[in-house]
């Protein structure tokens, strides 16, 4: 039921459709706007944010560098305290882990007819690695439990935002797709549900509430993962995290290779930056933290009972960030903790949505990782590292110092290098072609002033075709890739330089100085 | 571990070397760990009292409820927090004495079976570990008093007594603080107001799936 990214269009393609939605426009303006005032303020608060960023990215760093020393020493924690860990090099090997284990913890509803099931605390990860679609295909229903989470399944929909995936739509949409869709995965929405938030919350609270108490599997994600001492970390609002994560007998977590932190102590740091530059709060609702399987001591006379899941797994998931990791220059995306903080500040996701970027994680750090983490040789990945205008915004956000104007240069680069290289199906784009007779032209004087005569001549021209306009729209053959993105001003019906020459005639026609002196190179 | 996943392990972890030694890598390798971090977060007050202050500020922000009390008034505090409340599941290693209740029935930890017994209780008494004045955050260990996790879930009302020792002013002194909770294997929960989500319209709204009402109770140890 729900859908997938696979096979979006290049970004330019996905941006036209969104910028033309007026409802999406307001609800993403309205959203950007209160995320970006709320964060601005308690990150006011902090004294010295600057240093506490710095030491985020240099802890990140160090994990990095040392990554594998870290993940042998997670698993060896994990294993010590009674979890099983499981590797994935990519994401189908981790859907058959996490399919196989659900599978056989369920294998006694499906042999009494009823439908197996688990319930998911929201996480990339899983999103990424398309395991709610692995699990279906395997007769698996996977309940989304995080409140936008389940506007968009019900839904049939696809996440927009990293932090707050229905961010598209506005509470009449919500409403209307809870009194449609809520009877058929369930207890049904009330029948006087208004689109009152609080309403629409307690509709969720009831008809997942069920869901928690009856599953005996749980999927979920961590935000962080301590080498040090096996501790897995979920940072949450809304309490549905905390049932996931203590009701059922099983837990799986999916965790990217890249979540350790290395010591107790360092959480600190990140648990300062998360809830601000995330949600704009000073702390989050609910944070917690277990470390494999929990019993607790002292309720009765006898042996401690268990609390909480005691079949605890964790499958580390590789899925291209060693490929991100071997780029010297790109391994700092690496650093990421899914804050979404640039996409709230970035003008281009603020205009088009998350939706337009093809992937689990859209706006500035999506258009870094997705062709990273995918490879660069899909039109959506080549085109990604475009969708910014390097304004620097999202790097004056991050949390974790992430120089994302500097990695979408990079990467541009590799696109550009990519069309290039001997043996590349690639004849050079006609962009490529054209910034090459620019370069001609731009070379000599001469051949300057005559293509910019050329080019008052086609306005004066286009002028007569366009009725004042003002704008070219789209432009014919290869140039067409250019102005399908982009309003073309109409050129101009006259250089400076003949204006100059009309409106001073006792000066020289000619304005060039002889020498360079003095003036601007 | 099969077969198949013990060759992605190893594969997994050789990409990661191999990663690791492409030319030009410029963060040098080490196993030196950083030492405890510890950057100044908000201005903290320096009395304790005013720290108390700062507490009872930042959990209303959180519209949840406060109530300053001394240790002799705490029965009273608890009896009035969970007044109309129908029934109470209480943790083993609550101290009994203070529960000197008319109202609610009570249900204790240890007559629970499983914890999904503990649905269609109202309301939840309990300790906790730390609670951090700059960001109005408690912090159960789920040791004596605070119960298995889902006790302090389930329940509608959440009635958490914090000792005024037990404030601490930042997030990394917590953090400290909380090294032998750690160090034991316990999970934590930390609290931050109650239950609440921000999905529709950045409206926030509280009370999703956690307790809709949390009453911190403060008991100042030093009065």
């Amino acid at each position: 039921m729900s859908r997938t990214f696979v096979g979006m269009p290049a970004f330019p393609l996905a941006a036209r459709t969104a910028v033309a939605d007026a409802q999406l426009r307001r609800n993403l303006g309205h959203a950007t706007a209160t995320i970006r005032a709320k964060r601005a303020a308690v990150v006011s608060e902090v004294q010295d944010w600057e240093a506490l960023r710095a030491r985020g990215a240099e802890v990140k760093d160090r994990v990095l560098a040392n990554l594998d020393t870290y993940l042998l020493e997670l698993e060896q924690r994990l294993t010590e305290a009674g979890a099983t860990v499981h590797w994935a090099r990519d994401a189908d090997e981790a859907n058959a882990i996490v399919v196989t284990i659900a599978g056989e913890r369920t294998a006694a509803d499906r042999e009494a007819g009823r439908a197996p099931e688990v319930v998911k605390v929201k996480s990339m990860a899983t999103q990424e690695i398309g395991l709610n679609e692995a699990l279906e295909a395997a007769g698996i229903r996977a309940w989304e439990t995080d409140l936008a989470e389940l506007i968009v399944q019900l839904g049939d929909d696809l996440p927009s935002h990293i932090l707050v995936p229905a961010i598209h739509r506005n509470r009449a949409e919500v409403r209307d797709i809870f009194r449609r869709e809520m009877g058929r995965a369930g207890r049904p929405a009330p029948e006087d549900l208004t689109d009152e938030p609080a309403r629409l919350a307690e509709a969720a609270r009831l008809h997942l509430r069920e869901k928690f108490l009856r599953a005996k599997v749980a999927v979920s994600g961590a935000n962080f993962a301590v080498a040090e001492t096996g501790t897995l970390v979920v940072v949450e609002s809304e309490g549905n995290g905390r049932m996931c994560l203590t009701l059922p007998d099983t837990l799986i977590t999916v965790v990217g290779i890249e979540k350790l932190v290395p010591t107790w102590e360092d959480l600190a740091v990140f648990l300062q930056l998360l809830p601000r530059s995330s949600t704009g709060e000073r702390m989050n609702p609910y944070t917690s933290m277990w470390t494999g399987v929990h019993a607790r001591e002292g309720v009765g006379d006898g042996e401690p009972v268990g609390d909480g899941p005691q079949d605890v797994h964790v499958v580390l998931v590789d899925n291209g960030r060693t490929d991100v990791l071997a780029d010297v220059v790109g391994r700092q995306a690496l650093r990421c903790i899914r804050c979404s903080a640039c996409l709230n500040v970035c003008p281009v996701y603020e205009r088009v949505g998350g939706h337009a970027y093809g992937s689990v994680y859209p706006g500035p750090i999506g258009a870094v990782l997705g062709p990273m983490m995918r490879g660069r040789r899909g039109a959506l990945e080549q085109s990604l590292p475009y969708a910014s205008t390097l304004c620097g915004a999202c790097f004056d956000a991050c949390p974790v110092r992430i120089e994302i104007p500097e990695l979408l240069v990079h990467l541009r680069t590799q696109v550009v290098e990519h069309h290039r290289a001997p043996g590349s199906r690639g004849l050079p784009k006609p962009e490529a072609l054209a910034m090459r007779a620019g370069a001609w032209t731009f070379a000599d004087a001469g051949r300057y002033e005559k293509a910019q005569n050329a080019s008052t001549l086609a306005g004066r021209l286009g002028d007569r075709l366009l009725h004042g306009r003002g704008t070219v729209g789209r432009m014919p053959g290869p140039l067409s890739a250019w102005s399908d993105a982009r309003d073309a001003p109409v050129p101009p019906k006259q250089t400076f330089r003949q204006w100059w020459a009309r409106t001073h005639t006792d000066t020289p026609a000619d304005p060039r100085p002889d020498t360079h002196e003095g003036g601007v190179p | 571990m099969t077969a198949e996943e013990g060759s992605a392990r190893d594969e997994v972890l050789a990409r990661v070397r191999a990663a690791l030694a492409t030319p030009g890598t410029h963060h040098p390798r080490t196993d030196v760990p950083l030492t405890v971090a510890r950057p100044e977060g908000v201005p903290v007050p320096s009395a304790h009292a005013s720290l108390l202050d700062l507490l009872v500020d930042r959990v209303e922000d959180y519209r949840a409820r406060v109530v300053r009390c001394a240790p002799g008034g705490l029965a009273d505090a608890l009896r009035a927090a969970l007044e109309g409340a129908e029934s109470v599941v209480v943790p083993a290693g609550f101290d009994g004495d203070l529960l000197d209740l008319a109202g609610p029935r009570r249900v204790d930890e240890s007559s629970l079976g499983e914890v999904h017994d503990v649905e269609g209780i109202a309301a939840v008494v309990s300790t906790a570990t730390t609670a951090i004045a700059e960001t109005g955050t408690i912090v159960l260990d789920h040791g004596p008093g605070q119960g298995r996790r889902g006790l302090t879930l389930l329940p509608d009302l959440h009635v958490c007594v914090v000792r005024s020792d037990q404030v601490v002013a930042t997030v990394p002194e917590a953090v400290a603080a909380l090294r032998p909770s750690i160090d034991q294997r316990r999970p934590l929960t930390w609290v931050s107001g109650p239950s609440a989500t921000s999905d529709i319209e950045l409206d926030r709204v509280e009370g999703v799936h956690g307790p809709r009402t949390l009453c911190v109770l403060l008991v100042d140890v030093a009065s």
